[in-house]
Order: structure tokens, then C-alpha cells, then sequence
């Protein structure tokens, strides 16, 4: 018996008892949409946490924080830290070989200090003002989209000019003008904390591929979206996601500016001594590569231990943990999703077995017809047997044509979540599912049936 | 050489501790071109020894050799396939699938020896028309008389030309003018050189056939064989049914 013959008479059969076949059926596209759509969820979230940790410079950042708190043992000599200064930046530089790009940073944010970002009177609600060299463009993963990044010789003048982000721009100038082109601010001024900078570069809007996908979408149509913020995120539940849109919020407020700049003009609380003794909010670097991070902070702790005196008043803050974290949690939403679709499965392969079962306890006389003109038991088996895997196949089809809409259902209850990204390979391992499960559920019932003698069967009534 | 030689057929079944004799040293040869019927009543072996010859079943022990080939302890698969091809089977209650038009029906064996759908359609509606249904061959069983369900059923059995055919009670479910037109057929195709063996417990049915064997208690008890010179005919009654009904 051909192949071609049995997926027929597999066909015929399983039409015959549509309606009986249906409801079978429903275990499988059940267990297959579940699937997909469990793993479309997962991957969304994978999605936008990667790319978040991308954006913030990935694991090849170090940044050297301050530490006040210093360790019990060193208390007492609490009055001499110095925390971190551009001499430790200088002393990086020339002996520490395994890190490159350090630079420091001065960060003054507006919610925090008397720090006030504003124009023609409008506050900028947010703000991190940075001052800094230009090399922590490329360590915080900034794209520079109008405009230039400012120059040394803007850092050795101490020239009022600052590089922007895009939620900058938007709350002092607005997104798009009348005409609805996007407004491009450079060589316009800005009052930070009332003295003037001129705006000579603007960085490109951070956000997540599927943010920006539907802000295009939006866009094309006309429309604006709401602002998706890490707010919504937290507040449904979501640390992780809102922790990693926080990330995206954080770069688009953020201001550039010449450390000199920064030290001359903004430190109006400072005693004024060498700039070389201004304590930074921390150091940025970056290291050649990952495997030898173990080294490269040992390398790091070594000058840093130098110049602080042997004082551990600083501390490292790596993505290390982060990286870490964000795996942890999707793999452990993947097995809990795997779980949840396995059951369906499990449950959808039973009811096959038992529809099968009954089917041939129906038809043992037409198994004992098809014994004695000839059929052997590998053709009954292969009979049952593809029906059981069309039903499968069937109900396999059926839930990756159904998983789309249960997918679009599901995320827009849940909005201000992470958007589910629906993929291929996840259709096909949950087709490949539902194939192995209809193998496996017809296999006994097929056996059963092989081995039934064609006499007895016959005789059966 | 004869088509069909048993040596000495034993076969027992064990039921519930206790052995039972189905068949008990039978030894038997039938030529090509016979038409024989085995009679006996119900439990005499006769059914036994029908499966075994239709090799739906393997005796005990004795050998068995259909067409040059020793069946007796062939594998399941060979018997399969002997049985498709080498075999035809009608039965008393016609069994034909009643999800399949009557056309199907009769394609089945020829499905299982691998044709191709339109040699299979070809040769079925030729078969049909041997037992002139090819006018039903888009109907369902449940929509045919008995007799022809009964005929469509000989067109299966008739349709991979098989070398011998058994019909195991096929009048019992027919009312007597129809089980004379099925036997009827079943004379027709003796004439055109099959090898057909009826079986039944009805010496009227048995008396068509020129060679007669009966089995009481799993052994050949009797038997009427025109072949052998010098033997009287002991159901000389059951000529006359056959003439009066045949001719």
C-alpha cells in the first residue's frame, strides 16, 4: 500500500467523523496557539531587554561609581577619601592596558540639585546634565544624529555648548512644527541653570524596535501614539521591562557638555581649587573584552587602590548582573510557558488516543475485512497511524492559524507592556509539536489495531 | 502437482486449561480447476479448516503447500500478501466497508497490492461487469439487495485473479432464489476454470459441487470424489436439487 492511498484513506476517515474529529482537534490547536503565543510573549520581552542592555552600553562598559560608604574596617579614615578625580582618569589611561576610553563624568540631574534646564520659560521636567569628555558617546552606545559632538578645544575653553537628547528637544521646542516636520533645534540656546548654551548637536531618538515600529506606523498614518513610558511598566507589574524602557526614557533626556564647561560654569558651589581635584560622579570605560573582565577590574581596583591611598571609596558597576538577570527571567518564563503548552499538548495527544481507541473498537470488523483481502499489519498500522497525525497535522495548522489573533487579543488587554514578537521558528517548533504528538498518541491505538486477528475480527459484531 | 496439498493438519486450541482438537490429521489435495465444497456441521472443524486454507490462520502442525509455496509456517507478511493475490474470500455476511461505494469496495485489494488508481478503477469495473453490477459501482452497500452485495463482494474476490477462492456460507444470509443465482455464479466461474471450494453446513448447498468432503470432529469423515472410479455418490439426492435448480 502506497503512501498516498493511506494519507487519503486517513483523509476520508477522519471526514467521515468530521464533527468527532473537530473536537479532538481543539486539544492540539489549543496546545500549538498556546505555544506560540507563550513564546511570542517571551521573545518580545527578550527583545526589548537586549536591546536595552545594548543601549546602555552593553557588557564591554565599566563604570567606576563613587562609594562613600566606605568598608567597616577603613571607617575611621572616612575624612580622607577623596573619591574619584581626574587624576585617577590620568592614571587609568597610562596604567591600566586592558581598559581604554576612560573618561570621566560630572552628572548633575534636574530633579536632584537646583539643576533647572529651561527656555523662554519651559522647564524641562527631567534632566542629566553630563559633564564629560567625548568619549562617552561611544561608551553609552550615543548616536549622534544632527549636528557635531563638541571638540577638546570646546572642553579647553570651556565653550557653552551642549549636545542634547530628544526629550530635551521635546519639551522645550516641541516635536514637529506646524508643518509637521520633526524640529531640529541646533544653533538654538538653552538656559541651563540660567546661563546660555548653544545646542550644536541633537542625539537620535532612543527606543525599542517595536516602539519605533509603531511610531513609523503611526506616523504614516497620520496619527501620534502614546507615549509608552517605563511608568506604565512598573505600574502593570513589569519591573524588568520597565527597568529596560527606563533605560531608553534615561538616554533621550540626557546633556552633554565639556566637563570644563560644566566645572567653570555650573559648579557654583565649589571652592574653587585644581580642576584636577573636583571629584567626579563617576569614570567610564570600556575594556577590550569581555572575557577578561575578572582582569581588567583587578587592574582597575590595582591603580584605583594606588592613587586613593589604599582607601576603597569607590565601587564597580558592570551589566555583568543585569545580563544576568534578564536570562534567568526568560528562561524561566520559557519553562513555565513550555509547561503550560506542554500540558495542552499532553491533553490534546490523550484525547487523540482515546478517539482513535474508540474509532477502531468501531472498526474491528473492517480491520478484519482488510486483513483477509490482504492488508498486512504494518498497512493497518500505517493506517491508524496517519490518521491520528492528520488529525495532529490538522490541529497543528489550525493553531498556528489561530495563534496571530489570540497573540493580537492577548497584547492589547495588556497594554503598556512589552509587545510580543511572533516568530517563525516558534510556529515551526509548535507545528513539529503537534506532529510528534500525533505520532506518539496514534502509536498505541495503531498497535492495537496491527495486532488484531483477523479471524476474531471478523466474527466481531 | 495439485494446487493445494495438506500432509496431516493438526490444530489445537487451548481454552481455559482444556485442549480442543479443531482439527485432528487432515490431509487433503485439491487440483486447479476443482470445485469442492467441505460440509460439515457447526464445530466440525469445517471454518478451521477454511482459515487455514485461506491462510487467515497457521495449523499446529502438517504442512501446507498452495501453489508451490509452503504456507504452514510462513510470516505474517507472506500471508498477507498470499492473501491478497493468491486468494478470494466471500463471505456470509458479504462484509464490504459501508463507508465505500460499491467501485471502492472492489478496488480495496488491488490497493493493497500496490496499483496504480487508474489501473484499479479499470480492473474493478471489469470485475464488476463479470458479475454484471458495473451499473452499481457508484452505490453503498446499504443501498443493494443481499444478492447484490453478495455479487459485489464475489468482484472483489474475483478482482486481483486469485487462484482459488473460498466461500464460506455465501447463501446463508440470501433467501433461496437469490442463493441459487449466487451459486449459480459460483458454477459459472468452476466453468470458466476457477478452483472455488465452498463451505457449509447445508448438504443441499454442498450437492452443486462434483467433490464433496465432509468433516465431523476435525477429520475428514467422508467424501464424494467423481475422480475416483468405483465410488458411489453417497448424496445421489442432492443431484437432483442441483439439476432441477441449475439447469
Amino acid at each position: 500500500m502506497n503512501l498516498g492511498s493511506i494519507i487519503e484513506s486517513g483523509f476520508k476517515e477522519i471526514w467521515a467523523h468530521w464533527f468527532r474529529s473537530l473536537l479532538t482537534m481543539f486539544g492540539i490547536i489549543l496546545g500549538v496557539a498556546s505555544l506560540v503565543t507563550m513564546s511570542s510573549f517571551v521573545k518580545g520581552k527578550e527583545n526589548l531587554l537586549k536591546d536595552s542592555l545594548a543601549e546602555s552600553g552593553g557588557l564591554e562598559r565599566i563604570v567606576v561609581d563613587d562609594n562613600d560608604d566606605l568598608p567597616d574596617y577603613q571607617k575611621h579614615l572616612e575624612d580622607e577619601a577623596n573619591g574619584m578625580t581626574l587624576k585617577d582618569v590620568y592614571a587609568l589611561q597610562k596604567n591600566a592596558p586592558l581598559v581604554y576610553n576612560v573618561t570621566p563624568v560630572i552628572e548633575k540631574r534636574s530633579y536632584r540639585g537646583s539643576l533647572r534646564v529651561s527656555r523662554k520659560g519651559k522647564r524641562v521636567r527631567y534632566a542629566s546634565v553630563k559633564g564629560t569628555w567625548p568619549s562617552l558617546l561611544e561608551i553609552e552606545e550615543h548616536e549622534l544624529e544632527h549636528g557635531r559632538v563638541f571638540s577638546d578645544m570646546d572642553d579647553l575653553l570651556a565653550n557653552p555648548v551642549c549636545i542634547i537628547g530628544t526629550q530635551i528637544r521635546n519639551d522645550l521646542f516641541g516635536e514637529y512644527d506646524n508643518q509637521g516636520e520633526e524640529i531640529i533645534p541646533i544653533g538654538e540656546k538653552i538656559m541651563i541653570n540660567y546661563i546660555p548654551f548653544k545646542i550644536i548637536g541633537m542625539f537620535k531618538q532612543y527606543m525599542s524596535e517595536e516602539d519605533r515600529k509603531k511610531k513609523e506606523e503611526a506616523r504614516a498614518a497620520g496619527q501620534t501614539v502614546a507615549r509608552r513610558d517605563f511608568r506604565a511598566a512598573y505600574m502593570s507589574g513589569d519591573r524588568q521591562s520597565g527597568t529596560a524602557m527606563r533605560i531608553y526614557s534615561m538616554k533621550n533626556s540626557t546633556v552633554m557638555i565639556p566637563i570644563n564647561t560644566l566645572v567653570s560654569k555650573l559648579d557654583s558651589d565649589y571652592d574653587r581649587g585644581s580642576n584636577m581635584d573636583r571629584s567626579l560622579s563617576k569614570v567610564a570605560m570600556n575594556i577590550y573584552d569581555v572575557s577578561t573582565l575578572e582582569k581588567s577590574l583587578q587592574q582597575v581596583r590595582n591603580v584605583l587602590m594606588q592613587t586613593h591611598k589604599g582607601l576603597e571609596d569607590f565601587e564597580f558597576e558592570t551589566q555583568e548582573g543585569f545580563a544576568g538577570d534578564i536570562n534567568l527571567s526568560i528562561q524561566n518564563e520559557r519553562i513555565s510557558g513550555m509547561f503550560i503548552a506542554g500540558i495542552c499538548l499532553l491533553v490534546g495527544g490523550i484525547g487523540i488516543i482515546n478517539i482513535m481507541l474508540s474509532s477502531i473498537s468501531e472498526r474491528v470488523r473492517e480491520i478484519g475485512i482488510r486483513k483477509s483481502i490482504g492488508a498486512t499489519n504494518m498497512d493497518v498500522f500505517l493506517q491508524i497511524l496517519t490518521e491520528s497525525i492528520v488529525i495532529a497535522v490538522a490541529g497543528g495548522l489550525a493553531g498556528i492559524m489561530l495563534s496571530p489573533i489570540l497573540v493580537n487579543t492577548l497584547a492589547s488587554f495588556a497594554d503598556g507592556t512589552t509587545p510580543p514578537v511572533m516568530t517563525a521558528f516558534a510556529m515551526a517548533v509548535a507545528f513539529g509539536f503537534s506532529v510528534i504528538t500525533g505520532s506518539l498518541a496514534g502509536l498505541f491505538p495503531a498497535i492495537k489495531a496491527a495486532k488484531l486477528d483477523p479471524i476474531q475480527a471478523l466474527r466481531y459484531d | 502437482m495439485p494446487l493445494l496439498e495438506l500432509r496431516d493438519i493438526h490444530k489445537t486450541y487451548h481454552l481455559g486449561g482444556e485442549t480442543i482438537r479443531a482439527l485432528d490429521g487432515v490431509s487433503l489435495d485439491i487440483d486447479s480447476g476443482e470445485f469442492i465444497s467441505i460440509i460439515g456441521p457447526s464445530g466440525s472443524g469445517k471454518s478451521t479448516l477454511m482459515h487455514i486454507l485461506g491462510c487467515l490462520d497457521t495449523p499446529t502442525s502438517g504442512t501446507i503447500n498452495l501453489d508451490g509455496m509452503m504456507i504452514h509456517d510462513a510470516s505474517a507478511r507472506q500471508l498477507a500478501a498470499i492473501r491478497n493475490k493468491k486468494i478470494g474470500f466471500v463471505f456470509q455476511f458479504f462484509n464490504l466497508l459501508p463507508k465505500l461505494t460499491v467501485r471502492q469496495n472492489v478496488e480495496l485489494p488491488m490497493i493493497y497490492s500496490g496499483l496504480s488508481g487508474k489501473e484499479r478503477r479499470e480492473r474493478a469495473m471489469n470485475s464488476l461487469s463479470s458479475v454484471n453490477m458495473e451499473d452499481r459501482s457508484k452505490h453503498r452497500p446499504s443501498q443493494l439487495s443481499g444478492g447484490q452485495q453478495q455479487r459485489a463482494a464475489i468482484a472483489r474476490a474475483l478482482v486481483n485473479d486469485p487462484r482459488i477462492i473460498f466461500a464460506d456460507e455465501p447463501t446463508g444470509n440470501l433467501d433461496s432464489n437469490t442463493g441459487v443465482l449466487i451459486l449459480e455464479m459460483f458454477d459459472k466461474l468452476h466453468q470458466e476454470g476457477r478452483t472455488v471450494m465452498l463451505v457449509t453446513h447445508d448438504p443441499e448447498i454442498a450437492a452443486v459441487t462434483p467433490r464433496r468432503i465432509e468433516i465431523r470432529d476435525g477429520k475428514i469423515a467422508n467424501e464424494i470424489d467423481p475422480k475416483l472410479a468405483g465410488e458411489v455418490p453417497k448424496f445421489d439426492q442432492f443431484k437432483d436439487v442441483k439439476s432441477k435448480k441449475l439447469t
